[in-house]
């Protein structure tokens, strides 16, 4: 305890940055992921390119998948970029599956009427699918978000501020307190994040309250 | 009363439209999977305009099918649909469908969207803004018998006849000429169901609107119907006509079977004490003659 309120500022600036880390990754994987989602439901013959094709990207080794973007990307080693891209693919590895069996589960007499009343494909798409695919996209984005603050602690090992740096830097130390602190802060912060999802969900989807 | 509705009636007086399908064949071609399937074929048949027509026939009659091609929601294979002698396949048809009323089994409400802004779906999306669509919605849930006190309530949260209620009122909100119905009273129960075919009746008396109604339910065909088309298979019409003329002269067996002449609706007087009781086919009252010598 002494160790944490000593090094409260540190602790606090590895929080903020890997905030800064993980939330962009998170509203990336989820504004990607929906189109690419909606394209597999939609046209059949694309759905196991799509979805089977991004859930490999979760197969990559995320070490080494750190090391090669820079080559790709022409970035720094050290730039945060490397990591919001690489959280990103790992987030629509599991956002375009849960997206394109959100929009599929939604009930098809629903839709039927939609068009029947005279629903513009387009409009039918933003006023009625999207909106009731909402409970599913939100379970998927939560998965999303919580693995992505998880990964988020990768970075440290690059030499990239974040939680996760609280742990490496407390195995070349020595100090139980800060690796412990690196921990239960990323398990707190992942809960905080999954907590907020949770609440913008209730406000959005007022329908869907009290039945999941 | 009476003077009510006449009064308007006449106000909505513009007319209703007639339909008419020209040899109407829809077929789905087979994948690698199932073979090719006939919905309609080369069907004939005219609604006419300010009737209550309902089609009725069992699963694989296509009578579904028909409907959806009024709407464009199935497009045929070949043949045409007219609607007051104008082929609606030069029509847009997302516009045509708003011009259109739709009634739906389970009433396909959409379940995120509250029964007030269900019903004034249409409107809005004729560009309607949102304060004159809910003044309009509230005056149908008037039309519909629903209380105003249900309009900030989803769907979920209503019971299955108000359900049906809301998706009559939505149907009916853009003063649509022409009602579609399919299997709209489906799943609510009896009583219920009775009530509904009732209002359907009053509406279409009171709005002078074209209704066409689908239903695999002789008794409700009976009950509402103008005008009867009995469908066998894959549209092939086995008689239309009134009920009272179905029941009548009933063209085949098919027809007579489903009128169920042989069973529930073979009925017969039977003198009770100088009472004309009327009897089914098992020997159960069902009811009593009424009139002069009772």
């Amino acid at each position: 305890m002494n160790w944490l309120v000593n090094n409260w500022p540190t602790v606090w600036q590895a929080l903020w940055s890997h905030l800064l880390l993980a939330v962009p990754a998170i509203a990336l994987s989820f504004v990607l992921s929906v189109p690419l989602g909606w394209v597999a439901y939609r046209y059949r013959w694309s759905r196991f390119v799509l979805v089977t094709g991004s859930s490999l990207i979760y197969a990559l080794p995320s070490l080494p998948l750190l090391v090669v973007l820079p080559a790709i990307l022409g970035t720094s080693v050290r730039s945060s970029l490397n990591v919001v891209v690489a959280l990103t693919a790992y987030g629509i590895a599991l956002m375009v599956r849960s997206t394109a069996d959100a929009l599929a589960a939604i009930n098809t007499d629903t839709v039927t009427s939609a068009t029947a009343l005279g629903y513009s494909p387009i409009k039918k798409l933003f006023a009625v699918e999207l909106p009731l695919a909402g409970p599913g996209l939100l379970a998927g984005i939560r998965v999303v978000a919580v693995s992505t603050v998880a990964l988020v602690t990768v970075s440290a090992v690059l030499g990239i501020p974040s939680l996760g740096t609280l742990f490496t830097d407390g195995f070349q130390r020595g100090i139980i307190a800060e690796i412990i602190t690196g921990i239960v802060g990323t398990a707190l912060l992942a809960v905080l994040v999954d907590r907020v999802l949770v609440a913008i969900g209730w406000l959005l989807l007022p329908w869907a309250r009290g039945r999941s | 009363m009476a003077a009510d509705i006449s009064a308007a009636k006449a106000q909505h007086a513009p007319h209703a439209p007639s339909v008419r399908f020209e040899h109407l064949t829809k077929t789905y071609p087979g994948g690698s999977r199932r073979p090719a399937t006939i919905a309609v074929e080369d069907v004939t048949l005219s609604i006419p305009a300010g009737s209550l027509t309902v089609l009725v026939g069992s699963s694989g009659s296509g009578k579904t099918t028909l409907l959806r091609t009024v709407n464009r929601m199935v497009t045929p294979t070949s043949g045409r649909v007219l609607i007051d002698d104008n082929d609606i396949a030069g029509l847009d048809a997302v516009k045509l469908r708003r011009t259109i009323g739709y009634v739906m089994q389970e009433s396909g409400l959409l379940p995120h969207r509250k029964a007030i802004d269900n019903i004034a779906t249409v409107p809005r999306l004729n560009g309607v803004k949102k304060a004159p669509a809910h003044e309009r919605a509230y005056e149908l849930m008037d039309l519909v018998g629903l209380d105003h006190q249900l309009a900030a309530r989803y769907p979920a949260e209503l019971s299955g006849g108000q359900q049906q209620r809301v998706g009559v009122a939505r149907a009916l909100a853009a003063s649509p000429r022409l009602l579609l119905m399919d299997e709209p009273f489906g799943a609510v129960d009896p009583i219920v169901r009775a009530d509904l075919q009732r209002e359907v009746r009053r509406l279409q008396y009171q709005l002078g609107i074209t209704i066409l109604f689908v239903t695999h339910d002789i008794a409700e065909a009976l009950t509402l119907g103008d005008k009867i088309v009995v469908l066998a298979q894959k549209g092939r019409i086995a008689q239309e006509g009134t009920g009272a003329e179905l029941l009548t002269h009933p063209a085949d067996d098919f027809v007579a079977n489903f009128l169920g002449l042989d069973a529930g609706r073979g009925l017969h007087l039977m003198n009770s004490d100088g009472v004309q009781l009327v009897m089914d086919a098992d020997e159960r009252p069902i009811g009593r003659l009424s009139g002069p010598g009772r």
